[in-house]
C-alpha cells in the first residue's frame, strides 16, 4: 500500500498587485507565510522543502540561494531545488513523501521576468548549436505550432485569443507555494485534502523538425500514467498553454469535452514563468478545497512548443 | 511498507580535461551516460526516468538544457528531472534519482551530471554582480578563503596541512585514468611554493576548471539480481541546506553539514564513522577543506581533522583513505563533482576502482556541498543489501 499524498494548501500572488522593485525574496515571502497560515505549519516543521525556478529569470547564478533566505531555513532543513517550473518541484517532493520520509512537503516557485528580455531569455533554451543562434522567441515558434495545428485541419482560423504576446498579457512578477501532506497529516490540515490520484510528466524530442507539433503526445502519455482516462471523468482541467494555439492541442490530447471546466481561474498565459505550472496544480487543488470540484486535472508545460509535459489528477473525499 | 533498497549497477564518467572540444554538450553527458549502461549491460530502452543535475546554467549558457539533451540521454517519451542545488547538485541528483526507486515510483533511472565549463567563464559566473547584496568576490576562492583562515586561526594548524591534502590527492590522481590532471612529476616542496591565490590557498591546493560528466544507473532488488557486477548498495542518503549569511552561522563547521552526516549515519546504523567507514570521497576543492570536512563529519574531533591529515590516516595506505580517486582538487567539472564522489564511493565498495582500489572496502561516504558552505548532499553505499 503506497502512501496517499494531498495537497493541503495553496497561495500565490496577487496578480493584480503592483511588483516594480520587488525582489525575489519579496515576491516569495507574503505567498510562503499564507500558505503556512492556511495550514497552521510553521516552517521548520515542515518535513521537505523543493522549489523550482530559473537562474536565467534572474538573470545570475545561483538565484534561487537568496530565496531560501525568505523560508527561514534555520536550523538546517531537508531541501531540494528543481531548475524548472514548480510543478516539477511539486513532483520531487511527491516522491519524497512517498518514500516515507517525510510527512509533509512545502514547494514553491518564482519568476521575475520583468528582470529581463522574456522573449530573448527564452530563446537560450533552444539547441545551443543549431537553434539558439538563430535567436527564434517562443512567439514565433509558437505561430509554427498554430500553422502545424491549422493545416491539420483541428483548428480553424481565427485562433482564440488572449495569449502572451503578441496582443496578449504579458507575464507578470510572481511567485506560489503549496503544501503537502500525507494520510492523517492532510486530513488533520485540510477539510477536504486534494488527493494526488496519479501525477506523471514526460518529454519529447527537443528538434520541432522530429515533432508533430499539431499534436502533444507527451501530455497524453502523462494522462495516462495519471490516470487522467479512468473513470470517473474529470469535472475540471487547468491547462499551462503559454500561447493560445496550445489550448486546442491540450484539449485534444487530454480528451476535454464540453462537460469540463477549463481555466476556471483563468488563463496561465499571464502567469509568472517557472511559477505558472505549479499555479495550475494549485488551483486545481484550490478548487476541490472550495468543495467546487470532485475531479481535477492539472497541467504543466515547459520548453519549446510543449516539448515537456506533466498531469496531474487530484480528487476530494469520495464522500464529500 | 518500508522503502525499496536501492541499488547502483552502472556507473560511468568521461576523461575530465579543461576543455573537452572532441564533444557537443550533449556528446559529453552521453559519452558518461553510455558508459553507466554499458557497465549495467543495459540498453537505453530498460531506462524508466532520467534525472540530470548540473551548476548554474550561464556555466554553459544554455537554460534549463533538460530540454535539449532529451534525445542525447534517450529520454524521449520518458520522464526527466533536472536538480539544481549549487556545488552539491552532482550529490542531490543521484539522491533524487534514488528516490524515484526507493519510493517504488520506477525501477530502473539513469542519473546524470555533468560541466563544460570550457563553454563559459565559471570564476565570473561565480562572482555575483547584483548590487546591495553579499558578494562572492571574485570566484568562489575569494569566498572560501577568510573560512579557511578562520579555521587555521580556531585550531591552530599548521600552515603545511594545505599542501600535505593537495600533494595527497594530485598523487592519488595519478592512478586514476579519468581525472583531468595527471602531475607526474608533482613535489610537495612544488606545492608549497606554487603562487599564492587566496591567502593561504595556493594555485596547486585549488581545484581545476573541468570539462566532464558522471552517471549511474540506479535500480531496485530485482534489478540488481540481474546485474552482471556486483552492485553498490545505498545504505543511506540525506540533503540539508541552511542560508548563505545570517548571524551566528559558522562558515567553518556548518551545522548543515553535521545534521546532514547525522540523518545519513542514523538510516545507516553507524555510530562511529572514524571506524566504520572504509573510504571516502569528500569534495574537497581548496586543500584545506579536507580537515575541515573531517571535523564536520564527525571523523574527527573538533580542532583534531589536520592532526589527521598531519599522520597519513587519510593517505591511500591509511586508515581512512580520503579521495583515493583524486577529488575535486584533480577534477572539476562543477555540475558532475558531487556525483563523482558517490560514484567513486559506490566504485569502492563494488572493488571497481582500478589502480585506486582500497582493498577491502565494504562502506563508503560520498560527500557534496555547494552555494555559501549551505547546501550538503551525502550518501553511504555499502558492498552488502541494506539490513531491513
Amino acid at each position: 500500500m503506497t502512501r496517499r499524498v494531498a495537497v493541503v494548501a495553496f497561495a500565490r500572488s496577487d496578480p493584480a498587485r503592483p511588483t516594480a522593485g520587488l525582489t525575489e525574496v519579496e515576491l516569495l515571502l507574503p505567498v510562503l507565510r499564507e500558505v503556512l497560515e492556511r495550514t497552521g505549519l510553521r516552517a521548520g516543521e515542515i518535513g521537505f522543502t523543493c522549489s523550482g525556478s530559473s537562474d536565467y529569470l534572474a538573470g545570475r547564478a545561483f538565484s534561487f540561494t537568496l530565496a531560501l533566505d525568505g523560508v527561514g531555513a534555520w536550523p538546517p532543513i531537508a531541501e531540494s531545488h528543481v531548475e524548472m517550473d514548480g510543478a516539477w518541484a511539486l513532483y520531487e517532493a511527491w516522491v519524497k513523501l512517498r518514500t516515507g520520509r517525510a510527512d509533509t512537503a512545502l514547494v514553491y516557485a518564482w519568476g521575475k521576468p520583468s528582470a529581463g528580455d522574456l522573449d530573448a531569455v527564452l530563446t537560450r533554451q533552444l539547441d545551443p548549436y543549431h537553434l539558439a543562434p538563430l535567436w527564434p522567441d517562443p512567439a514565433s515558434l509558437a505561430a509554427l505550432q498554430e500553422r502545424a495545428l491549422l493545416d491539420s485541419g483541428a483548428l480553424v482560423p481565427p485562433v482564440p485569443a488572449g495569449g502572451s504576446s503578441p496582443g496578449g498579457p504579458a507575464p507578470v512578477d510572481g511567485a506560489a507555494a503549496v503544501v503537502l501532506a500525507v494520510e492523517a497529516t492532510a486530513r488533520r490540515l485540510c477539510a477536504r485534502p486534494a488527493w494526488i490520484r496519479g501525477i506523471d510528466h514526460r518529454i519529447e524530442p527537443h528538434g520541432l523538425g522530429v515533432r508533430d507539433l499539431a499534436d502533444s503526445p507527451s501530455t497524453r502519455l502523462a494522462a495516462a500514467r495519471a490516470g487522467a482516462f479512468d473513470a470517473p471523468p474529470v469535472d475540471t482541467a487547468e491547462l499551462h498553454a503559454p500561447h493560445p494555439a496550445q489550448e486546442p492541442i491540450l484539449r485534444r490530447a487530454l480528451r476535454l469535452d464540453g462537460a469540463v471546466a477549463v481555466n476556471p481561474s483563468g488563463p496561465a498565459a499571464a502567469d509568472p514563468p517557472m511559477a505558472a505550472g505549479l499555479i495550475r496544480l494549485g488551483e486545481a487543488a484550490a478548487r476541490i478545497h472550495r468543495g467546487r470540484s470532485r475531479r481535477a486535472l492539472a497541467h504543466a508545460t515547459s520548453g519549446p512548443c510543449l516539448q515537456q509535459n506533466l498531469v496531474a489528477v487530484l480528487e476530494g473525499e469520495p464522500d464529500v | 511498507m518500508s522503502e525499496e533498497p536501492v541499488a547502483v549497477v552502472g556507473i560511468g564518467q568521461t576523461r575530465h580535461a579543461a576543455a573537452r572540444r572532441d564533444v557537443s554538450l550533449a556528446g559529453l553527458v552521453r559519452e558518461a551516460a553510455a558508459r553507466a549502461l554499458e557497465d549495467a549491460q543495459l540498453a537505453w530502452a530498460d531506462v524508466d526516468a532520467v534525472v540530470i543535475g548540473k551548476a548554474p546554467d550561464f556555466f554553459e549558457g544554455v537554460m534549463m538544457p533538460e530540454l535539449y539533451l532529451a534525445d542525447a540521454l534517450g529520454a524521449v517519451g520518458k520522464p526527466m528531472l533536472r536538480v539544481h542545488t549549487a556545488g552539491s547538485v552532482g550529490g542531490s541528483t543521484a539522491l533524487v534519482a534514488a528516490d524515484l526507486v526507493a519510493a517504488r515510483v520506477h525501477r530502473t533511472v539513469l542519473t546524470a551530471a555533468f560541466e563544460k565549463q570550457s563553454e563559459s567563464n565559471a570564476m565570473w559566473a561565480l562572482s555575483l554582480p547584483v548590487p546591495f547584496q553579499q558578494p562572492l568576490l571574485a570566484g568562489a576562492g575569494g569566498f572560501f578563503a577568510p573560512h579557511v583562515r578562520a579555521y587555521i586561526r580556531r585550531t591552530g594548524a599548521p600552515p603545511g596541512i594545505g599542501a600535505l591534502v593537495a600533494y595527497k590527492d594530485r598523487r592519488n590522481a595519478l592512478r586514476n585514468p579519468y581525472a583531468h590532471l595527471h602531475e607526474d612529476g608533482l613535489t610537495l616542496e612544488r606545492v608549497r611554493s606554487s603562487p599564492m591565490l587566496w591567502d593561504p590557498i595556493r594555485y596547486s591546493e585549488t581545484c581545476p576548471s573541468s570539462d566532464g560528466a558522471c552517471a549511474m544507473v540506479l535500480t531496485d532488488r530485482a534489478g540488481a539480481a540481474r546485474a552482471p557486477h556486483p552492485p553498490a548498495w545505498l545504505h543511506g542518503g540525506a540533503m540539508r541546506s541552511e542560508p548563505t549569511l545570517f548571524a551566528g552561522k559558522d562558515f567553518v563547521s556548518p551545522r548543515a553539514g553535521r545534521d546532514c552526516a547525522a540523518d545519513v549515519y542514523r538510516q545507516a546504523g553507524v555510530t562511529d564513522p572514524r571506524r566504520e567507514i572504509d573510504v571516502a570521497e569528500l569534495y574537497v576543492p581548496f586543500s584545506w577543506y579536507e580537515p575541515m570536512w573531517l571535523e564536520n563529519l564527525g571523523f574527527a574531533a573538533e580542532g583534531e581533522g589536520w592532526k589527521l591529515v598531519e599522520s597519513g590516516a587519510t593517505a591511500l595506505d591509511g586508515d581512512l583513505p580520503v579521495n583515493p580517486s583524486g577529488g575535486v582538487l584533480s577534477s572539476n567539472p562543477i555540475g558532475a563533482s558531487g556525483m563523482l564522489r558517490f560514484a567513486e564511493a559506490a566504485l569502492q565498495v563494488r572493488g571497481q576502482a582500478g589502480e585506486h582500489q582500497i582493498e577491502g572496502a565494504r562502506r563508503a561516504l560520498g560527500h557534496a556541498y555547494g552555494g555559501g558552505s549551505q547546501f550538503f548532499a551525502m550518501w553511504l553505499v555499502g558492498a552488502e543489501p541494506p539490513a531491513t
